[in-house]
């Protein structure tokens, strides 16, 4: 690795499709997976004489994500037409937004509780709403020369998220977009579902390295075809590695070349050059003569910011604070999104211990849901049940392990903690049997008892067994502060 | 009167009479089409048979004694740029020669709720670019008032049908002049409405924000009677006006009193055909004979309308006409020849060694492009498209496009200035009466300069109206144009009838043989 | 200002028209004499003025995000200068 040798500067584009019925212009439906062209009208199909209409619910969630997002929303924002020939763009041209966005001049606070990264405020540039063009599709099979458009996509809403280029590292990419999309979801804005295409990132990436000469920056690539968070990181690794490579041969500084574009191939885990159009980049922007300006009033801005609700850093700050657990659990908690914060919430409430509530949330519900593939609301023990394991556990009625039996069992079963426990005769056992048992161990044991008394108390360790074995209730943290405590008497 | 020459509210008084029927009305008129339109040209298609079927539907429903809509039975004309759900609909374009749209233009839809019966549909300049319709790629129309003249444009047919009796309404639209220009040059009325006051839903656009459709007529009371029938908000347009329709029809006979009329003194300079010009001030003391005030008003930016509008309405052109480009509809060029002839282009470049040519040569899909745009687009249109696709370009967005909006605010200043002092401004429609076929054709520029004293309106987004006020020597109408503040059609309605209450130019018609 | 014959070139492919070497003598003419006369308006000191991008100034037009009728498959494809049973086809968008 060469990360010493330089610095990788990471800024993201994310478009996100807004969880509307129906398109933004027109009123096709835009739901996924139907068959092609059968979800087009003469407006998305750029029939002339056809003009758009702006989707109302649209330009809500735009508003609501830009608010989360700490964006500035200004009071007058406009479309304009974005020129270019593509055969999925039937206008010959896209209805976005140019020199005054709807949102601008905001951040997202990344965090990493493992400590692999400092806290960092990434700033953002714009979030702007567009309309999507259709598929494409190369008719490899047919053996034919020939591309196949479906156009039941084009004119999806979507809102274009544009970073300041303020990472630093493939991993602060992941935590973008990680804390990014579980906000999107928080506020029900978008599914979020990479692989129907609803949230797509494309990665601006260059380096700056420390030469005789001073500071230098390499020209930035665009990485595109990226379908997964993990396809982001390895291919923004793979290109600092690329670029620094390129550096040693070429020497080239940014605005030498022009911008490149790549593309991140999976299969190969490699980026490689797009086709380099010359008068690609003219786009002859201008203001849609066909749709009306929005104004939007500091009071109804307001009001969307009152509706946001808590989003996901406020929520991990509070269950922090509010069930006294560390910073690492509240992160887990909350990343799994809304019901799961929600579940956890009332199984520590329940079960009185915030601390082993998330352990038992972390450790053993999530595992199981992700073993069966299942959701959190279809988990099938419910928080009233599960608290009152923990409940159990947290009193010391039951130790750790014995408890994982019980879970497993009141999971295929479906029956109380009470009644597993009953069954498979798991009682507390009272001070004097402990006592007793104790007492019994270390006068039958008198080099542990020696041990201990010179104070190597993982002596006792050897004593937890055979009490297991006389008592299976017995709880061993119990049992073993008895010993010690015992032992310094005896 | 003959039922050809008739107008449409006498039409529609004899056909709610019983007197006559919509299919005796419609087989006159398509019997004139027959006789008068293989000199004149005015039609691109006449659809005789489904104009037939409807007529005996109204005509059926009437005797059943139905509820009939305003324009039940009267034939109405099309300019060929209207969606037309199931009828080709051309613009005057090989692009769109065989284009077939699955949807009416709103003005289309509320003309059949109104029961018109649509006749055909009429010649224009190709995507309305051109003042004399003799940019159509599909039929060459003609002045009836003198075949070797243009009809003017770009609703060259739509105002030649008119005046040679084969229809008693038509529509037409109106981007810089389109319709009071060739009503001008045709001796019959047209009016511009305010932008918004008709949906633009289903008209192919030339320049959206110029873009204006319009009634065309005989008369100012046929006008008025079009107009209420085509007007109206419209959900799926918008920049339509949410404003209730005034009863045009109702308010057009009423008498304008105190008529306060400003005389634009720009539209009397350089370039004004004497004739034309003495005409216009006829014109005004007719209305000073009727009581109305006449002072002169000035529109200081006006001279810059043509300037403006030839930026700003190829800009928008480069974009609306990017949908054209053969992939979706319209036309596509031959394919196998189209890949031939790069085959052949690249081998050379090979032969030759020639790098940098090789890495210029269009892929299929570009020269698919090119090559469909090229046979499907005429000159003009071609000029447009590249006018407006240099000025929207890097770097000559702020000196063209950004400068042209900001001296369209002018022009419209000096309009709302004006309109402080008088209630319509009055001037000739156009510079020249209509002028021989092909004398223009080479020098745009000139035909552009036609243009002058109708832009300016549509800059604005401002209403305006030409009517009847005369004839050249030569025998050619000459028109007035009357234009008013943002939604005052009415009264621009008004004060054209009470023109034709004092005058009988637009009674004359031509002579054909 | 004139253009050059190069400008006009790029002008052409950015437009997606191809035109003949005649064509593109005539155009570059034509354009230069446009463009000249349009360039009267730099008399104009228009620095405090807002541009005028729409004929009448509206504002905040929105429709509902209820689903309507889409067209049938037919329909859509139906005026396609080549298609198959689902799709609009094209030359290779990827070039070659
Ligand atoms: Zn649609």
């Amino acid at each position: 690795m060469s990360e010493s040798l330089y610095e990788i500067v990471i800024g993201l584009e994310v478009h996100v499709q807004l969880a509307t019925q129906t398109k933004l212009f027109c009123r096709c439906s835009t739901q996924y997976g139907a068959p092609p062209n059968t979800q087009t009208c003469p407006v998305c199909l750029a029939m002339p004489g056809s003009l758009p209409v702006m989707n109302r619910t649209a330009f809500q969630l735009g508003l609501k994500t830009a608010c989360a997002l700490n964006l500035q929303i200004p009071n007058f924002t406009k479309w304009d037409r974005k020129n270019y020939y593509y055969p999925d763009l039937p206008k010959g041209y896209q209805i976005s937004q140019y020199d005054l966005p709807m949102s601008q001049d905001g951040f997202l606070l990344i965090t990493d509780p493992k400590g692999q990264f400092e806290p960092r405020k990434v700033g953002i540039i714009r979030a702007h709403l567009e309309e999507d063009a259709g598929k494409s599709m190369h008719d490899e099979a047919a053996g034919k020369a020939d591309s196949r458009i479906d156009l039941n996509r084009t004119g999806t809403p979507l809102l274009e998220i544009v970073s300041e280029p303020d990472m630093r590292s493939p991993l602060e990419a992941k935590a973008y977009l990680t804390e990014l999309k579980l906000i999107l979801e928080y506020l029900g804005v978008s599914d979020c579902n990479m692989q129907e295409g609803s949230l797509r990132v494309d990665a601006n990436v260059n380096l700056h390295l420390q030469t005789p000469e001073g500071k230098v920056a390499t020209p930035i690539v665009e990485i595109k075809n990226m379908n997964s968070f993990r396809a982001v990181e390895r291919a923004i690794a793979f290109e600092a590695e690329r670029q620094y490579e390129v550096w040693l041969e070429t020497k080239q500084k940014i605005g030498d070349v022009a911008k490149q574009t790549r593309g991140w191939d999976d299969q190969a885990q490699v980026t490689r050059a797009q086709r380099y159009k010359e008068e690609s980049s003219d786009y002859r922007y201008f203001p849609e003569p066909d749709l009306a300006p929005v104004t939007t009033t500091d009071e109804e801005i307001a009001a969307v910011k009152a509706e946001l609700g808590e989003l996901p850093r406020q929520i991990r700050d509070r269950l922090e604070a509010q069930y006294k657990i560390p910073a690492y659990d509240a992160d887990v908690i909350v990343n799994q999104g809304q019901t799961t914060v929600n579940y956890y919430e009332t199984l520590a409430k329940n079960s009185g211990d915030g601390k082993l509530a998330s352990n038992w949330v972390q450790q053993e519900v999530l595992r199981v849901l992700k073993e069966r593939s299942l959701e959190i609301d279809a988990f099938p023990i419910s928080t009233e049940r599960l608290a009152e394991l923990v409940k159990a556990v947290a009193g010391k009625e039951i130790d750790g392990t014995r408890a994982k039996d019980v879970f497993a069992e009141m999971l295929d079963s479906g029956k109380s903690a009470p009644e597993v426990m009953k069954e498979m005769g798991i009682e507390k056992v009272d001070d004097s049997e402990l006592e007793n048992l104790c007492r019994e161990l270390l006068e039958a044991n008198p080099k542990v008892l020696a041990d201990l008394k010179e104070g190597t108390h993982k002596a006792v360790g050897a004593l937890i067994g055979q009490a297991k074995k006389k008592n299976p209730n017995i709880d061993p943290g119990t049992f073993r502060q008895m010993c010690i405590d015992m032992s310094a008497k005896m | 009167m003959s039922l050809i020459h008739a107008s449409a509210a006498q039409l529609l008084t004899q056909l709610e009479s019983g007197e006559i029927t919509s299919v005796e009305l419609t087989k006159a008129c398509l019997a004139q089409i027959d006789v008068a339109d293989k000199q004149v040209g005015a039609f691109l298609k006449v659809m005789s048979e489904s104009a037939l079927e409807q007529a005996e539907s109204v005509d059926t429903r009437r005797k059943k004694g139905e509820k009939l809509g305003r324009l039940a039975g009267v034939p109405v004309a099309i300019k060929d740029l209207l969606c037309t759900k199931g009828e080709t609909t051309t613009c005057a374009s090989k692009m769109l020669e065989n284009f077939v749209p699955p949807y009416d233009a709103t003005v289309i839809a509320k003309l059949k709720a109104a029961d018109a019966v649509l006749i055909g549909k009429t010649n224009m300049d190709e995507f309305a670019m051109g003042g004399s319709t003799e940019n159509s790629a599909l039929g060459v129309t003609r002045n009836p008032w003198d075949l070797k003249c243009v009809p003017g444009g770009s609703s060259g047919g739509a105002a030649a049908c008119l005046a040679a009796s084969m229809a008693p309404l038509s529509i037409g639209t109106d981007t810089g002049g389109s319709i009071r220009q060739p009503a001008s040059f045709c001796g019959v009325v047209g009016l511009k409405p305010t932008y918004g006051v008709v949906s633009r839903f289903g008209l192919i656009a030339f320049a959206s924000s110029l873009d204006q459709i319009g009634p065309m007529a005989r008369t100012a009371e046929d006008a008025a009677i079009l107009l209420e029938a085509i007007a109206g908000y419209d959900p799926h347009d918008s920049t339509s006006a949410n404003v209730k329709t005034p009863a045009y029809s109702q308010s057009v006979k009423q008498p304008l009193k105190g008529l306060r009329l400003g005389v634009v003194k720009e539209h009397f300079g350089d370039g004004l055909d004497s004739e034309v010009e003495q005409a216009t001030r006829e014109a005004i003391n007719v209305y000073k004979s009727l009581g109305a005030t006449v002072t002169d008003v000035s529109l200081p930016h006006s001279k810059y309308g043509i300037a403006v509008y030839y930026i700003i309405a190829p800009s928008e052109a480069s974009s609306n006409l990017a949908r054209f480009d053969g992939a979706h509809y319209g036309h596509r060029t031959n394919e196998a020849a189209m890949l031939e002839q790069l085959a052949q282009e690249r081998a050379a470049l090979e032969a030759a060694g020639d790098e940098v040519g090789l890495a210029k040569l269009d892929t299929s899909l570009v020269r698919m492009y090119r090559q469909s745009r090229a046979e499907g687009f005429g000159p003009e249109v071609k000029r447009r498209i590249m006018l407006g696709t240099y000025t929207l370009s890097a770097g000559y967005y702020d000196a063209y496009y950004l400068k042209a909006l900001k001296v369209r605010r002018l022009i419209r200043q000096d309009y709302d200035a004006a309109f402080k002092d008088v209630d319509l401004v009055i001037g000739p429609t156009a510079p020249t009466p209509s002028f021989a076929a092909g004398t223009k054709t080479d020098d745009p520029l000139s035909m552009y300069l036609g243009d002058l004293y109708t832009v300016t309106a549509n800059l604005a987004g401002i209403g305006g109206i030409s009517i009847p006020c005369g004839f050249s020597k030569a025998g050619l109408p000459i028109g007035l144009q009357l234009q008013g503040p943002p939604l005052a059609e009415e009264r621009l309605l008004q004060a054209a009838h009470m023109f034709q209450t004092a005058t009988d130019w637009h009674q004359r018609r031509p002579e054909l043989s | 200002m004139s253009l050059s014959q190069d400008d006009v070139k790029k002008v052409s492919l950015l437009s997606r028209l191809l035109l003949t070497e005649e064509e593109l003598t005539t155009m570059t003419e034509q354009m230069s004499d446009i463009v000249g006369y349009v360039e009267q308006l730099n008399e104009l000191d228009t620095t405090d003025v807002e541009p005028m991008a729409h004929a009448v100034e509206q504002f905040n037009v929105f429709a509902a995000d209820e689903r309507a009728p889409s067209l049938s498959r037919d329909e859509a494809l139906a005026n396609a200068p080549k298609r198959d049973d689902e799709c609009f086809r094209v030359p290779a968008v990827l070039g070659e």
